[in-house]
């Protein structure tokens, strides 16, 4: 069977959108070739370079197999009156191709009706991809695309050319005005021409080999064996690994080399956080490190050519390089004209958000909620130093009236830090004070990422939470909360970022209270008049949280869904006391018992709920009847027995314990539903029932709602 | 660029060369735009050519003043007023990216011996309602050249699109001549005698007086007063030309009317307000809260100046393009805060 390969020539795609756009092609391609019954018997695999992106599939049929299928027509009565076929006989016969006289009868149920056998013959894949390829080619999503061609044709940049083939031959598609040839592309540089393909597969791979462009994997390996030989040349060195930006630089080549580069060992003076930014996001740079991990003055610059033979590459690098720094070193020094506490008052000229007012007003709205925070916490008998916090919330957003983070946005907070370090904050402060209030300030972003640390210290996770606090009351009260794949303001990441100091700190606050606090804040702001009146942010954030919650108790801790369903119903307004409560329950789950426990409350709150919807009315309390089944009776004391226990372990937040204490519910339970019907027609005595079955649910209920827990299929994931 | 070269190209030959490359591939050489602005694209050779359906090929060293950026002369690498040269292929030709490629050859790069990149760039100007899609394309790490293809100016979809070349001169200029301050870039060389004028000998004075003007002398009052009269002045121009839209199909004389409205007068007018502007700006005169108002009356000034021009032009009403499908779709994905 034929191999067949596609390949998108384009103008330079965007590095951060290759990897994404080449896994939704390869996608599409294979979906289409499933669903027109064309599916490739070997690999669909890709080749995807700045330039191009390429799908190969191997062992895709030349055609669709031929499909023979019964059809059902009209009924004989309909078909033939006196023996003479009607019109509908015709219209049928000749839908299905055949004579009349050919047509056969089944019989069904209903009657007798005429049928045929019709054979229709499978369509070329040539044919269908042709006619199919371009719509798949022009729904692969870009977060930014443009048109150049017609206005309604879009895509990342211009597409320049088409390769589509079946073995050795053209499949003439055409998309956006460019018809599909055999003639591929090499290098801009090294190698710019067209370059002919013989035949889809392998040969493919080879022809744009020999004209200087590999493949991603082959770029990675060959960047990083430059990289290691580059260093080499340096004693005791190594470059310092970074993936983001390896990934970059691979989208960024189609044939790689690495030059080694140096700059002036005054500039290490600089703190290495501002040289590492320059050259990682300015330059894609990958800088150079002596084993103990202190920087060297070298940075390696990965090319999109196979080498500098003058070295005109490496000087040119050089000097980008040393204006640069030349650059920070001016702003750092112009920057402590003004120390950080006179650019307090600065804040009040750089806008925070159009209707939230400025850094100023933010500042003090930060300080207020780190105000409470800190005594909160206190209170709950944490060590903390609510100074401290006060100061560095005063501080944090000054940097952002710095010349250096006004070039280097993405080091706002750090630069603050920095800039604390060395600084004299207040008369009479001893060091140690201030460079816990530097560090505090550092931090105060973090964590930006999943794979970001949290705040070192207490105070740190403070400001940083109150922080973010600010930002999304403000925005949910302005009715701008992030909605489906639009979340300008990274809300969703703020928002995880709070929940995982939180959890990570052990800090006991409240959700709701934090925000009520954040809310009111705002209170008497001029902001407050811009607050949407139509938008119940409360709930809207309370929603909000508990899905924030959800995601980092499965992808940040990896419990299974239903584990954390069953947590967060039984509450999810503290985030320590879910993670608590979610090991519990992941913990006593394995146990037959919970299993049994869990079907028995799925089925107590099915009978609850039925009854509700007939308006059938639970007793204000279970009390024992004469005509008390002995089941019952039993269950009932043993409820007594137990739930004072079980609230007083849940109380100390001894889940594991209450859990188990539970856990011997499993035999009165299974015996009261084995032996006690609910649902009889005696009201007074069903009542009493639905009344035990309530108080039951709620003790079960209060760590996690087992009705929630997925029981068949015993083996539960932990990832 | 090759320090062994001890004779390197000068800056008015490097401008001579591109501008010889590009008058050969059919481009009109205009000369710079005599009003003050931000950027070549901001010139009417670029901002109003690129409407409508009409071809045109252009190319044009622009000086572009921004108060903010002036340092006094004091910086290497910052400059208050410096130069594009700018080039715009509408439509673009298919091999628009090799004919840019070609023009560094013209320059005296030779590819072979460089590391040439195109990294993802997009332009979008809010005050001028314009937007595109491109890269900044990096010559050894250095951002020599702002290459994008027009989406939508003056808030109108564009069809067809454009291609801008937007070449930094002095950058250019730094990296051919190693030097690493802009003010010592050899700008003439005197044949014969071989005396050199640089860089700083021609444009240092500049440089440390608009300095002080915009940051410190400019008359915040008055400045204030220029805008709003060059902002009225306009409005009125706009209004005058509403009206004539109204009489639209009563003959021949307002044809003729339509013809001879100066809204490229209008167009300066605006540009001055968006100058003006700036020095505000710089001036540390425009608090944050103004800002973005401000902003948004020099738009709407641009906004209305690109569809009287368009419709003067006599193609599509504008109205009939904006409301296109593809047009709503990429107005919200152009305008909205993107976190990139």
């Amino acid at each position: 069977m034929p191999d067949f390969l596609l390949e998108i020539g384009c103008e330079e795609i965007p590095a951060r959108m290759i990897a994404s756009a080449q896994q939704e092609l390869q996608r599409r391609v294979g979906d289409l070739l499933n669903r027109e019954r064309l599916a490739a018997s070997g690999e669909v695999t890709s080749f995807e370079t700045p330039r191009r992106l390429a799908v190969l599939a191997s062992g895709v049929p030349a055609a669709q197999p031929d499909l023979s299928e019964q059809l059902t027509g009209p009924a004989v009565s309909v078909a033939f009156k006196d023996g003479q076929p009607t019109p509908a006989a015709h219209a049928f016969a000749k839908k299905a191709g055949v004579d009349v006289a050919m047509l056969e009868r089944t019989t069904t149920p209903k009657g007798d009706y005429l049928s045929a056998k019709v054979t229709r013959k499978g369509r070329s894949a040539t044919q269908i991809l042709t006619e199919l390829l371009p719509k798949e080619i022009a729904s692969i999503y870009w977060s930014k695309s443009m048109y150049w061609h017609k206005p309604n044709e879009r895509f990342v940049r211009p597409v320049r050319w088409l390769v589509a083939m079946m073995d050795d031959q053209v499949v003439p598609l055409e998309f956006a005005g460019v018809q599909a040839g055999s003639e591929s592309r090499g290098h801009r540089v090294l190698a710019n021409r067209a370059v002919p393909i013989t035949h889809a597969g392998a040969p493919y791979v080879d022809a744009l080999r020999n004209a200087n462009v590999l493949d991603r994997e082959a770029r990675e390996q060959q960047i990083r064996k430059a990289l290691d030989s580059a260093t080499r040349s340096v004693a005791g060195a190594r470059w310092r690994e970074d993936k983001a930006l390896l990934d970059t630089v691979v989208n960024l080549t189609e044939w790689p080399s690495v030059v080694l580069g140096n700059f002036g060992a005054e500039f290490l003076a600089l703190p290495e956080e501002v040289l590492v930014t320059v050259m990682r996001d300015h330059q894609k740079y990958f800088a150079v490190e002596h084993a103990a991990g202190n920087l060297l003055p070298h940075f390696l610059a990965v090319l999109n050519t196979d080498s500098d033979p003058h070295g005109l590459i490496r000087h040119g690098n050089e000097r980008v390089l040393r204006a640069r720094f030349n650059d920070a070193r001016f702003f750092w020094q112009t920057d402590q004209k003004h120390p950080l506490r006179e650019r307090v008052t600065w804040l009040k000229q750089v806008t925070f958000q159009k209707d939230l007012g400025n850094y100023y007003e933010k500042t003090r709205r930060v300080q207020r909620i780190c105000s409470w925070l800190s005594e909160e916490i206190r209170q709950s008998g944490r060590a903390i130093r609510p100074g401290v916090i006060h100061k560095a919330a005063c501080l944090a957003k000054t940097d952002l009236t710095t010349e250096m983070v006004k070039e280097f946005t993405e080091l706002q907070g750090i630069v603050g830090g920095l800039y604390a370090r060395v600084q004299q904050l207040d008369r009479d402060m001893p060091d140690s004070t201030r460079t816990l209030i530097a560090d505090v300030i550092y931090d105060h972003y973090k964590p930006e990422s999943m794979e970001d640390s949290v705040p070192r210290a207490i105070e740190g996770a403070v400001l940083s939470i109150a922080d973010k606090a600010d930002t999304i009351a403000g925005m949910f009260a302005l009715g701008l909360q992030p909605t489906g794949s639009k979340d300008p303001f990274a809300l969703r990441r703020q928002a995880n970022g709070i929940i995982r100091i939180l959890a990570e700190h052990k800090l006991l606050v409240k959700i709701s209270s934090l925000f009520a606090f954040a809310r009111e804040a705002y209170r008497e702001s001029p902001a407050e008049q811009k607050f949407s009146r139509q938008v119940d942010s409360d709930s809207a954030l309370r929603n909000f949280f508990r899905e924030r919650l959800e995601f980092y108790l499965r992808d940040g801790f990896g419990f299974a869904y239903d584990v954390v369903n069953a947590v967060l119903s039984a509450g999810s307004d503290d985030v320590v006391d879910a993670v608590a409560r979610a090991e519990a329950v992941r913990a006593v789950l394995e146990m037959p018992e919970f299993q049994a426990i869990a079907a028995a409350c799925k089925r107590m709150r099915n009978i609850l709920r039925q009854a509700d919807e007939k308006k059938i009315k639970p007793a204000q309390q279970f009390e024992s009847l004469p005509e008390s089944a002995e089941e019952e009776k039993s269950l009932a004391a043993f409820l007594e027995q137990t739930a004072p226990k079980v609230e007083a372990l849940r109380k100390q937040k001894e889940y594991r314990e209450a859990l188990l204490s539970l856990s011997t519910a499993r035999e009165p339970v299974d015996r009261f539903f084995d032996k006690v019907m609910v649902m009889v027609d005696d009201e007074r005595i069903r009542s009493n029932r639905l009344a035990l079955l309530q108080t039951l649910l709620k003790e079960f209920s209060t760590i996690a709602d087992f009705s929630e827990i997925v029981i068949e299929g015993q083996k539960r994931s932990s990832s | 660029m090759n320090p062994s070269n001890p004779n390197p190209q000068t800056f008015q030959e490097l401008i001579l060369r591109l501008q010889t490359f590009w008058a050969e591939r059919g481009c009109v050489l205009q000369q710079p735009y005599d009003i003050e602005v931000g950027a070549g694209t901001m010139a009417p050779e670029t901002f109003l050519r690129v409407l409508g359906p009409k071809p045109y090929k252009v190319a044009y060293v622009q000086p572009s003043r921004r108060p903010a950026d002036g340092r006094y002369g004091e910086n290497p690498n910052r400059l208050f007023k410096h130069l594009q040269l700018q080039v715009i292929l509408k439509p673009p030709p298919e091999n628009v990216q090799e004919l840019y490629l070609e023009s560094l050859g013209a320059m005296g790069i030779d590819l072979r011996q460089h590391d040439i990149k195109f990294e993802e760039d997009n332009w979008e100007s809010p005050t001028l309602g314009a937007w595109g899609i491109g890269w900044q394309v990096m010559l050894d790490g250095q951002e020599i050249t702002q290459f994008t293809y027009f989406q939508q100016c003056g808030g109108l979809d564009l069809n067809p699109i454009s291609a801008e070349l937007t070449y930094g001169l002095e950058r250019i200029a730094a990296f051919l001549q190693d030097v690493d301050s802009i003010y010592d870039i050899v700008w003439a060389r005197e044949p014969g005698t071989g005396k050199v004028t640089t860089y700083g000998d021609v444009r240092l004075a500049d440089e440390l007086q608009f300095s002080v003007y915009n940051f410190e002398m400019a008359d915040v009052e008055k400045t204030w007063k220029h805008f709003e009269l060059c902002e009225q002045e306009c409005k009125t121009l706009l209004e005058k030309h509403a009206e004539l839209r109204k009489q639209k199909n009563s003959g021949d004389g307002v044809a003729r009317d339509q013809k001879r409205f100066p809204v490229l007068a209008a167009y300066d007018l605006c540009l001055k307000c968006s100058h003006l502007f700036n020095i505000l700006d710089a001036r540390g005169a425009i608090s944050v809260t103004e800002r973005v108002g401000v902003i948004a009356r020099v738009r709407a000034l641009a906004v209305g100046i690109a569809k009287a021009w368009v419709e003067q032009q006599g193609s599509e009403p504008a109205s009939a393009i904006d409301e296109s499908e593809p047009a709503k779709k990429h107005k919200s994905a152009g305008l909205a805060p993107v976190a990139l």
